[in-house]
Parts: structure tokens; sequence; C-alpha cells
């Protein structure tokens, strides 16, 4: 079922196999049958830990969405409910509670929280008065979800936002847990890296829980050698971007939800549905996309422009090795081919989907409006004229283009010129309010709180020298055969995904310089091994070193360490874990603030 | 040890032996005559109460504690009233029972623990007899009363009494009685003449026990074995029967020749026991009687208290102590006079090796031939465990150790293991410790419970250096040993905190597993907050110092101590707490001081208390967060007045906090709101809510250009944007002329492409083309293709001389424009040239 996660260097199926197991044994202790009421945010992660097999075996015989009034009846003994720890869901579990009573009496509550319990979510249920109907009340502690066999996520959708604007820490703090969880599982990490205040606190929370659970050391040999953490608020510039790999173009367009996309379903029509297909699937497509999907292995990471012939040359491969049926001529070769006609099949049409899919991308990259995007976003890296006010956003705003669009590269331009001036700050915020509602005004305010738009104090433009020294602009990126991370924007090399390169080689002492321009203290800690533990490495083994972006990442970067990881003379491979899966529009969008939607 | 088999004594087919443990360290004036003993088993403390029943209350009778060796524990005078019994607890507590029901707990060291009573009922009948048991529940007390009635606990950390039903015939005490756990039941034994009666909680049967001689008069006194699985009887005839405890069976019935009851009646066994006995005791008698009929006796010149151990009896006189112990069969094996058996022989072959003679070749040799060496390697190692003298543990370690050599194969473990523990029990066999313990019940009693036991008496440096020597974790060994430590050590009276803390410290240090908040809320206990705070300032793990701060009242470290441990749901706890001790100015004032608690806080609040959100904002005077909050309140207005007032405290807010751009967009705010109303409700326009464009869009739609204009003089919108709007307005509303008149109203900001486009958009390609020539010159080609004059946009390009243009313009050139597309090529190769 989750196979691809045990493929990579570490495999991150044990972690998936840890969390299952600690599902079974919450869901035993609800002895009989069961139905569980899905907090519904949570459905998408626990499908990648259980699918409702596991579910059923325990005896969950229905399953439900967390709603108000009552709840559906179903003839079963026990009902969990499996929520986040979220005031405003208490008062529904209340309300569900209050309308069961009613109709059966029977039936035993339980609710599991998700990633943890929370004193304010039983104080409410308290206040509500249905704390004692509840004869379980657990936590179930998924904090580093396996996406992939070289990803882990926490889904926390609200880190940045909580650590930047509300400087609450309750994130970092299920991440320095998760970190906890994973070296149990995969051996203590001797190096600690870090950049940002963020990472500076995951550490210091890590190292203090270490010395808290010293003596129940563990004894397993380290997989991972080195873990860097990294603010995201270091690089606000990334997420900003266009992302240009065949992974990032399809978040970036349909969004990829918890390893699926949808899709919209005219190109996967059947077409041997005879001549008269009337009506066109109206339901959208819905895809997994992870390495479990070898062709998409393969092309995933690369460079749009790069995948056609990646595809075009699969295609051929793939029509070759049915030809190969005429060669067939003997009984065993004709049974030997029929043995591969189901993988040869799966590899059809997967090769189909991902045609259909991009052709759906071509469609939109090769329009005027995203060549014009990308060319102002191409000219603020490069620091072309970003301390005026760009024509083009005035004109997209003049078009009422959507806001999002607009905030990305107002922000972009922000950060490429390390904030704006007076009068361009004031003239892109008036143009926005009086455009697109004068309620935006506390989304504006986030943005600054955030440091995505600021106002230009006297200091110079520091990003060119950053530009520079960590070459994050390469005139000649290859697409089609990359020699260097830029690739995955098309000229724009990731600035997290350089800190990390340099540190893997020749080492952050070299640029000393450009990481005191960037926010946030940078820091080195050493985890002392338990005797015995030392690994003695083979000659040529890579190190391996997990990189956890605070704040979020994004596809594109992902793909850049993946490549970092390829390159045969890298020496490291990294495993990356980060808050959330993010994209510019979703990252911008947690930060915007909706008045009418505060309403009671 | 060559006479080793001098102090056995054959019963039946094996063999009884004392062993000598202590030469006792006390020295008792009197003996032990006239007072009440309490020994416990398992090597446990002896307790020890002179002449109890003295009333005068000028000389208090003097209750003293040892060690099984005889060290005094602790001694003071009995102020209470008169005690009927004293007993041990399975955790060495020591319950005294007295005559009005009421049972005193104390500790090894005589202190006051608790105490509890039998029942109100016996205050008046009073307690005439008692007895402490042990049970699977824990230890159990049985009273009976003055009045016949009987009570029973079966576990006093869990009081609860029963009351058994009344006993027929029985007047006053029953001649003997006894205790029995059964079935996970409790219930006792009593006779009454020749009356024998099992009562439990809720009847009581008269039983006979099976095959007991017709001729008995009377049982006089009874005992049941260390498992409760054995029972017997002395009967008036000097008989002594025994059988099992559910009287279905019959073991034997000898005849002692005794008429008098003895003082003493006490089952020794040993598990496997080939010859299990019952010891009775007179005053100047021992008689061990064996279920065979085969009896032993010792003359007795003491008073002597006879303990029931797992695997012998111990016998504690006023000077001495001894074991008696059936034999170990292993030791049978090895020490019996010509015994042949495979360890008797290893044994005397490493004697002879020791000799440097060549009999231990033939020994050895007569082991091998057999193939027995390593069953007496085993039997070696074996019965070292079992032998209490060092110098034989030793010379039969050693010979295992011999005749290991000879083995290919086998594993040390046991002999490894056997030594291990043997240095452990020499150790707290010690007179000094004094803790008697065999093999046999250091293994039934586990190492864990032998730590907490040393722990207990305070032998912590032994304690630790065992866990050490066993190599126990840390985490249950050496560091629960430093917990207890320390916990007894902050209870030290005549040291200042700071010493204490300091030693604690120092002993402590970072020691895993050792909780400081634990020894810290010890210290509370004890009323020593103050020395709590310093231990838990040692304390690592933040989250685990703030319950008992709060406890404390120290709610202000115990917030900072919750915001280190980076826990926001402790943080929250402790805010929670707060607001409920504290007033409202008190409680901020607090909050203000910890940014992280106050930012969570705030972020409760901006989700349930949105007028608390308000007031935290207000006191700190952080107008821009204030007037964040009166916009997205203003949201949540209805009536546009009180939205526009919410309004104007955001602009004063704002005003405040010197952020002039934002008090100045938010009075646009409501300018452009009041002159949305004003246009609603004048022209029913539906304005209200949407933005400054949108709002000008719809006055453009309705044709209200005026008002429209108007919008975009006061509010200052930029020419750019205002062209585009109109622009598109028009064109989609097919204005034609009006737009043409816009067109030339001024100079277009916006260029006139957009006019083209815009145009084509609307599918009017004659107004498009009106706009071509107006097109500045880099925009031309563009403006001439979007019309679709080709000709024009090759005409444009080629006069350009660029060629980026000529190659767009040739892209979409179709077949039929052979002409075009040839001249088009022809420039291009020209400019190319140039």
């Amino acid at each position: 079922m989750a196979a691809h996660l045990s493929y990579g260097r570490v495999n991150l199926n044990i972690l998936r196999e840890a969390a299952r197991k600690e599902l079974r044994e919450f869901l035993d202790k609800c002895a009989g049958s069961k139905a569980i009421v899905w907090d519904e945010y949570l459905t998408g992660p626990f499908g990648l830990i259980a699918q409702y097999s596991l579910l059923k075996e325990h005896e969950v015989e229905k399953m439900f969405t967390l709603k108000r009034g009552r709840l559906p009846s179903a003839d079963v003994k026990n009902i969990i409910f499996f929520v986040r720890p979220r005031l405003e869901l208490m008062d529904i579990i209340a309300e569900n509670v209050f309308s069961e009573d009613k109709m059966h009496s029977s039936r035993d509550f339980h609710i599991l929280f998700v990633p943890r319990r929370s004193m304010l979510c039983e104080q409410r249920l308290k206040e509500q008065g249905v704390l004692g109907s509840f004869i379980n009340i657990d936590e179930y502690i998924l904090d580093l979800i396996p996406y992939d066999g070289d990803l882990l996520s926490m889904e926390y959708e609200s880190a940045f936002r909580e650590c930047y604007l509300e400087n609450d820490q309750t994130s970092l703090y299920h991440t320095a847990k998760g970190l906890m969880t994973l070296q149990a599982l995969y051996g203590t990490i001797p190096q600690i890296y870090g950049k940002g205040e963020c990472a500076r606190h995951v550490a210091n929370m890590m190292l203090r829980m270490k010395r808290e659970f010293a003596g129940s050391q563990n004894q397993i040999l380290p997989v991972f050698d080195t873990l860097l953490l990294l603010d995201r608020n270091v690089d606000l510039l990334t997420p900003l971007a266009t992302q240009l790999t065949y992974e990032g173009l399809i978040d970036e367009i349909y969004g990829i939800n918890n390893g699926y996309v949808k899709l919209p379903p005219e190109k996967f029509a059947q077409k041997k549905q005879g001549e008269a297909s009337k009506d066109l699937p109206t339901e959208p497509k819905k895809l997994q996309l992870n390495s479990a999907e070898e062709l998409y292995a393969e092309i995933r990471d690369k460079n749009f422009n790069a995948v056609g012939a990646a595809l075009s040359k699969k295609a051929k491969i793939i029509s070759a090795a049915f030809e190969e049926r005429h060669n067939a001529k003997t009984v065993g070769e004709i049974k030997q081919f029929v043995s591969q006609l189901p993988h040869m099949q799966a590899a059809r049409s997967s090769l189909a989907n991902h045609t259909s899919i991009a052709e759906l991308i071509k469609d939109i990259t090769t329009s005027e409006a995203f060549f014009d995007n990308l060319t102002v976003e191409q000219e603020f890296m490069t620091g072309v004229d970003t301390d005026k006010v760009n024509t083009y956003i005035e004109d997209c705003i003049a078009q009422k283009d959507p806001l999002i669009k607009i905030l990305r590269l107002v922000c972009m331009q922000s950060v490429c010129n390390n904030g704006l001036k007076q009068k361009v700050l004031d003239y892109y915020k008036r143009e926005i309010l009086q455009t697109y509602g004068y309620e935006h005004i506390l989304t504006l305010n986030n943005l600054e709180k955030g440091g995505l738009l600021k106002l230009q104090t006297s200091s110079r433009n520091n990003y060119p020298t950053i530009r520079k020294t960590l070459k994050l602009w390469m005139e000649d990126a290859n697409e089609q055969n990359p020699n260097d991370i830029s690739y995955v924007y098309s000229g724009y090399a990731p600035l997290s995904i350089r800190l990390t390169q340099v540190l893997a080689r020749p080492g952050w002492r070299s640029i000393e310089e450009v990481l005191k321009m960037l926010p946030g203290p940078h820091f080195e800690e050493r985890q002392q091994l338990p005797a015995g533990l030392h690994k003695k490495r083979q000659q040529g083994e890579n190190r391996t070193t997990l990189v956890f972006f605070l704040g979020g990442v994004t596809y594109a970067e992902i793909a850049a360490l993946r490549f970092l990881s390829q390159m045969e003379d890298s020496g490291m491979e990294y495993i990356i874990a980060t808050t959330k899966l993010i994209n510019g529009t979703t990252w911008i969008k947690s930060l915007m603030d909706r008045p009418e939607s505060q309403a009671p | 040890m060559a006479f080793i088999t001098a102090s056995w004594n054959p019963l039946g087919e094996a063999f009884y032996r004392k062993t000598e443990l202590y030469d006792m360290c006390w020295s008792l004036k009197d003996g032990l005559r006239d007072s009440l003993v309490a020994a416990a088993p398992y090597g446990g403390p002896i307790a020890l109460l002179r002449e109890p029943h003295r009333r005068s209350p000028s000389s208090r009778p003097q209750l003293e504690i040892y060690s099984a060796s005889g060290l005094s524990i602790a001694s003071f005078p009995w102020k209470s009233g008169p005690v009927v019994q004293l007993g041990w607890t399975v955790s060495d507590e020591l319950l005294c029972i007295q005559e009005d029901g009421s049972v005193l707990i104390y500790d090894l060291f005589g202190s006051f623990k608790r105490h509890f009573s039998m029942g109100q009922e016996v205050v008046q009948s009073q307690v005439v007899q008692a007895k402490v048991f042990h049970s699977p529940y824990g230890t159990g007390v049985a009273i009976v009363t003055g009045s016949s009635r009987f009570t029973l606990a079966t576990n006093i950390d869990d009081l609860k009494l029963r009351r058994l039903p009344e006993v027929p015939g029985l007047q006053g005490a029953p001649s003997c009685w006894a205790v029995l756990t059964q079935d996970r039941q409790t219930k006792v034994l009593l006779s009454n003449g020749p009356d024998l009666y099992v009562v439990d909680n809720t009847s009581c049967t008269a039983v006979v026990p099976p095959g007991l001689s017709p001729q008995v008069g009377s049982i006089v006194h009874m005992c049941v074995s260390f498992s409760y699985k054995y029972l017997a009887l002395f009967t008036d005839s000097g008989h002594l029967w025994t059988g099992s405890s559910n009287l279905q069976e019959k073991f034997s019935e000898v005849d002692t020749k005794v008429r008098t009851p003895p003082k003493q009646m006490v089952w020794c066994r040993r598990p496997k026991s080939q010859q299990p006995s019952v010891v009775c005791m007179w005053d100047r008698l021992l008689l061990v009687a064996g279920v065979c009929n085969d009896t032993i006796q010792f003359p007795v010149d003491d008073q002597c208290v006879c303990v029931g151990e797992l695997d012998g009896v111990r016998i504690i006189s006023s000077t001495h102590q001894e074991l008696l112990q059936e034999v170990p069969l292993v030791c049978q094996d090895i020490f019996k006079i010509a015994s042949m058996a495979p360890g008797a022989l290893l044994l005397e072959a490493h004697r002879e090796y020791e000799k440097s003679s060549q009999k231990a070749d033939e020994y050895l040799r007569e082991i091998k031939e057999q193939s027995m060496l390593g069953e007496a390697v085993r039997q070696c190692v074996e019965a070292a465990g079992h032998e209490y003298d060092t110098n034989t543990q030793k010379a039969l370690l050693r010979a295992a150790s011999f005749g290991k050599c000879f083995l290919t194969d086998f594993s040390p473990d046991s002999f490894v293991s056997t030594c291990r523990e043997l240095r452990v029990l020499n150790a707290v066999r010690e007179p000094s410790v004094g803790l008697p313990l065999t093999h046999t019940q250091f293994k039934q009693m586990t190492l864990q419970v032998l730590i907490d036991r040393l722990v207990y008496r305070q032998f912590y440096p032994l304690a630790i250096e065992i866990c050490r020597f066993l190599k126990i974790p840390d985490y249950q060994g050496v560091s629960r040993v430093l917990k207890h430590w320390a916990s007894c050590k902050v209870q030290q009276k005549d040291l200042s905190d700071e010493a204490i803390a300091r030693a604690v410290c120092l002993k402590v240090g970072d020691s895993p597993g050792v909780s400081y908040s634990h020894i810290a809320a010890k210290a509370y206990e004890c009323g020593r907050t103050e020395l709590a705070i310093k231990l838990l300032d040692f304390e690592a793990r933040s989250g685990e110092q703030v319950p008992l701060l709060l406890k404390m009242k120290r709610s202000q470290l115990a917030l900072s101590k919750a915001v280190e441990s980076g826990d926001t749901d402790l943080v929250y706890t402790v805010v929670s707490y707060l607001k409920n001790e504290m007033n409202r100015g008190d409680f901020f004032m607090t909050l203000r001081n910890q940014p992280v608690a106050l930012s969570l806080y705030r972020q409760f609040c901006k989700l349930q208390e949105q007028d608390t959100l308000k007031d935290l904002f207000n006191q700190d005077d952080d107008h821009q967060e204030l007037a964040n909050y009166y916009v997205s309140a203003s949201y949540r207005e209805k009536r546009l007045e009180t939205r526009l007032s919410v309004l104007q405290s955001a602009v004063d807010e704002y005003n405040k906090a010197k952020n002039d751009f934002a008090a100045k967009v938010t009075e646009d705010e409501m300018k452009l709101l009041r002159f949305q109303r004003k246009l609603d409700d004048e022209k029913g326009a539906g304005l209200l809510g949407l933005s400054l464009q949108a709002t000008m869009e719809a006055l453009l739609a309705l044709g209200l250009h005026k008002q429209a204009e108007q919008l975009y003089r006061d509010f200052k919108v930029p020419d750019k944007r205002y062209w585009w709007l109109k622009l598109k307005s028009l064109a989609e509303k097919e204005e034609w002329e009006e737009l043409e008149k816009f067109s030339k109203s001024k100079k277009s900001p916006i260029g006139y492409l957009a006019f083209v486009e815009v145009c084509m958009k609307s599918h009017n390609k004659h107004e498009a083309t009106k706009y071509v020539s107006k097109v500045t010159p880099e925009q031309k080609v563009k403006a001439h293709l979007a019309v679709g004059d080709l000709e024009g946009a090759a005409d444009a390009a080629i006069e350009r001389r660029n060629e980026s243009e000529m190659a767009a313009v040739l892209s979409r050139c179709s077949a039929s424009d052979r002409l075009l597309m040839d001249r088009l090529n022809r420039a291009k190769a020209s400019t190319a040239k140039k």
C-alpha cells in the first residue's frame, strides 16, 4: 500500500507503521462496533496513514463528517470523534452529543484529538456539560506524516501565520515533538544546523526535550547525519515565484492536496466510448500523485519545458514494448509477454494521464498572461526596476486580476528590493484598497507584519549582494539537462536550497556575511551519541540530511533538493520535512484576513 | 567446611539443619520474656513492646524497633492504649493493634503515619486477640472481640471492615484460630473445644478434619503454612495433625508425647520440599515434626520467637538468630557422606586439584564418563546459592568454575548471575545491614523490592553500589535510589534550604529519570516552600514544574516555566488558571510581562472574547492593533451609523499610532460609504459595500458619469486605472461615439493599443481600426495584428526593421499570404545582414 515510502534512503514506512500501530491500539481501546465522526480537514492526512480497510478491520462500520445537529443514525456501540483541538469543533461535538442522548442512550462516545489534546478544548466541553459523556479522551500524536519516500509534512496550515503574525509557537512545539518521535525511530541526529528565530526555538526545545528524556536514550544507529532547520522567513522570495517544475505547476494551477489533484475532466474523457460522446464527465478527475507511479517519479521534478520530451520518449518505449508481441513466437515468450502486460498497461494509462495533464498545463504556460507575469517576476528577481511602480502590476490591478496574484507580485517586488519606498508602497496599497475593497487593509497589515511587504528603511538594498553571493540568478539555466538547481524556476535558484547546498559544501562559514543579512540567528548544535553508535562510514557512502522548512516548502524547492541528492558528486542525500506543503497562492491566502468570515 | 553435615539432622528421608544467622547485636535485659514481639518475614525488622499490659502511666512500656540483626532502629515510650498485637505490613510498616480496636501505623523509624479503627463496637467489647496476615491483596488484620465476634480487614490500604457471622456456642476467645486465604476469599478457621469451624463472610460452617483420631478432645493450637496451603492442628492429646488447609486431605498425625499446647507452632517447608514439617515450641523444647512421623528435638534454653519464612523458620532468641530449614536436595546430594552425585565428585575433584593430586583427574574422568559434568557444574552453582557460609560458597563456585573449564558449550549465565547475586546477598546479610535473606527468598522478592527495602532503610550508598554492580539501567536503578534519597533529604529539619538544595543538586546532578519536581513536591509537603522553589529550578522539564508551582501559588513563576517549556497548551492551562485567580488588572499586568502568553491569550480572545481583546490592546496602548480591531469590528455592524462610528474610532487609533496612511484610507472608506449611501438613497444604485473601483464601474454602467467622475477626482484615482475603467465600460455599453470623444479628451495615459484591443474584444473591428493610427510606433505592429491587418503590420515591422516583430507577423501569415511572406523574409534577411 505504501511501498513507495520504503524505497528511499530512509525508510519512512517505519514512521507510518508506528502511526498505524498507535491508531490500532486506540481503536481497540473502544471495544465493539464503531462509527468515526471526522473533522473533515483530517481525512486527507489520515488517508496517508491508514485506508478504510484498516479501520474496517477494527470494527469501524460507519464514517461521518462532523457537522452541526444530530448524528446520523448508525447501529454501533461506539461513536469516535476524530478532531483537531479547536474550540469551534468542540461546540459542534457538544451539539451532537446533546441531540444524541435523547435518541439512544447506549452508545459510547470517545474523542481522539489530533495531533494533541488540549486543555482549552476539554474545558470547553466541560463548560458545555458534555465532558463526562466521553469514555475515552485521547490524543493521536500525528506530527509528521509521510508523504513520499523522502517527504514528511505536518500539514499544519497556519504555522507561518501563527509564528510570524500571532507569536503563537504551538506549531514549533509540535515540530520539536515530531522531531523527537523521528529520533526515537531513526536515532539521534548528531548535528543540528539552523537559520532563523523559529529554527532556534525548535532546536532549543529539542535539546531541552533530549535532556528531559535523558536516560531513556535510544540505541538506534542514527539514520540522519544532519538536521537543517530553516525558517520560511529567511527566504520569503522563493514561494512567491511561480514554480516551473511539472509538479510545481500542477500545484500552482490545480492545487495538490494530501497527494491528490483534482483536474478538469474534459481531457480525460474516454475516447473509445462511441463517437457520440454526448455528455462529458462533469466530476473532476481525481488523481493520486506520488513516487509509486514510475512515470510521475521520473518527470515530476523536471522543468516543465523538459516534460514533453520525456513523455514522448516514454511513449516510444511503451509502444515498442507492445510491439514486442509480434516477436513473441514461442509459448514461453508469449507467456513472458503476458506476464508483463499489467505493468505495461499501467504504464500506458499513466502516460495517457500525464499527457493530458501536460496539455492542460501547456495551454496555460503558453498564454500571454502567463508569459507576461513570468517576465515581471524574473525582472524582479534579477533586480530590474524594483524601486519603481511596475506598469504590469498597475495594469493587472486595473484589469482586476485576482487579488492574490497582485499580492504575490507586489510582495515579490518588495522582497527583491528589501522593502519599497514609502511612495511606491502607499501607491500599491491604495490601488489595492480602492480596487479590491478597504477590508483588505487587514491583509496588507498582515503582510507587513510578516515582512513580505515592507517599507524600505534607509539602509541599502542588500538583495543584490545576496543574489550575487549565493548565485541566485543563473543566466544559462539548462532546463532540459540541468546542471544547477536554478532550473526549477528557469533561472532563479531558490535561496533556501542554496543555503542547504552551501552548508553541505563548503560550509556556512564561507557565507557569514550573507547569513548576517538574512533575518534570525544561524547556529550549530551537536547532540551527543551514546558510545558505540558512531557511524563507521563506508568509502563513498552518502551522508543524509533532514531539511526541515518551518512555515512551508514548495514543490519546486523539493525538486531542487532531489536534484541535489541525485547529483553524483554531492555526497549528500536529502529528506525533506515541513510544516506544510505550500505554493505562493496558498501561502498568501493563509495570511489574508477576511472580516466577513469572522462574523459570528 | 569439612563438617558441613555435622549440623544436619535426619528427618525421614531428608535432613534439617540450623544455620546461625547472627549473634544478635542488641542487649536485652530481660530477654524476650513478657514482650510482644513481631518480626517480619524476608529478613524484615523486629518490633518489641515490653510489658504491653502495664497500664500505670508512670512507667510507660517502651516500643523498640530493631533490624533483623538486632541493631536498634528506633525506640520510644508507648503513650497510647494497651496493645494486643504487633505486626508488620508488606511494606515494612508497623501495625499496633490496641485493645480498643484502633490500629496505629508507624514507619520503620518509629514515626507515626496514620491510624484506623476496626469498628465502633470494638471499643466496647475490646479486642481479645488479633492477627496480622498477608494476602495477595496486601496486609490484613483480623481481630476477635470479647463478645466473640471476628472482624476482618483484608487490605489495610483499602480499608473495608467485614464483620463475620457469629460462631454458635463460642464464649470469649476461641481456643485457637487462624486466618486462611483461599479462592480469593479470606476466612477464619477456629476451634472451640472439640469443634472446628470455618467462618467466611456469610456463614459459619462446622468442619471435621479428615482422619483426626477419635480420642481427640479439643484442638489447642493451629497454624497455616506460608502459602496458606497447609494446615497443622495440635490436640490436647498431644497429637499433631497435618493436612491441606481446605481440609480435604490428611498428611499425617504425629504423637508428640507432649500434652501441653505449644507456645508457638510454625510450618517449616521449602519449595519442592521433600519432607515438610511443623515446628512446635515449648518453653524448653523445640520439636520438628515431619509429615513422615519422624521428629527432631532441640533443647531450648531461652525464650525464642519463630518466624515462618518461604523456605524455613527463623528462630530468634535474645542472643542468637538461626535459620532452621530442610537441607535443599542439591546440597544433600553434594554434601551427604559418601555421595556419588556428580556435584559431589566435582567438588572432590577440585579439592584434589588444589592439592595438586592426580586424583583430581580420576574424579573428573568418572564424571565425564557418565557425561555428567554439566550437571555437576549446575549442582555446584545451585548449591552455592543455598549456602550461607561464604567459604562454602567459594568452594562450590570454584569447583563449578573448575568444572566449566572442561566443558565447551556451557552457558556461563547461571554461574555469573549466581556469583553476582551472592555478593549482593552477602552484603545485605552483614549485621550492619541486617537482611538475612536466603537465595530462594531473594528470587521470590525480586531485586527491585530488595533495592526498595534498602532505600527504605536508608542504605542509599549500598543500594547505589548494588545497582551499579548489577548494571541495572540508571532509570530503574541509581536514579530511583537518588530520588528516594533526595525526598528524604529535604525532610532534614536541621539543614538550611540552601544547604539541602546544594546537597541534592550535587548528588543528583542530572541523573536521568530523577524528577526534581517530585523532590520539590516532597519538600512542599513538608512545608518547605522556599526549598521546593529552589529545587524546581533544577528540573529540566519545565512542564513538570508547572503544576507544583500553581499549587504553591507561584503563578508568575508557573507562567514563565510554562512559556519556557514551549508547550502552548500548558501556557493556556496556566493562563486560564490565572484568569480565575487574579483580578483583571493584575491578570493583564502578569500577561504583559510574558509576551508569549499574552499572544496566546490574544489568540484565544480573538476567537472567544472580542471585548477582552479590545481591553488588552487598550491596556498596552497598542493603537495599531486597536485600530485593526475596530476595522474588523466595523464589518460586524449591521447599521451604517454604528459602522461609521466604529471606523471613526479606527481612524483615531491609526492617528495615535502615527499610521497616516491607514488613517487616511480609513477616512476614504468612510467617505465612500457615505457617498454610496447617498446614491443608494437617491437612485437606488445598490452600491453599499462595493469597492471604490466597483462603485465607479457600477456608476458608469448606470450612466452616472458625473458621479463617477466625482469619485475619480475625490479619491485621486490614477488616470491610468480610470481610463481603463471608462474605456471598458463604454465599450461594453457600445457607446462608440462617447468612446471616441473620451479618447480625444486628452492624451491617453494607457496608450491607444488598449483602445484597439478593447474594441476588438467587443468585436468591433471598425471602431478598433480608428485607433490603430494613434498607437505608438513600438506597439504599431501589435495593433495592426490585433485588427487582423497583416499588411499594415508588415509595413510597420519593416519600417521599424525589427526582426522579432517581422517574425511575429510571419507566424500569423497563412499560405495565401505568399507575397507578404516573401516581402517579410527579404526584409528580415536584409535586416539580419546589417
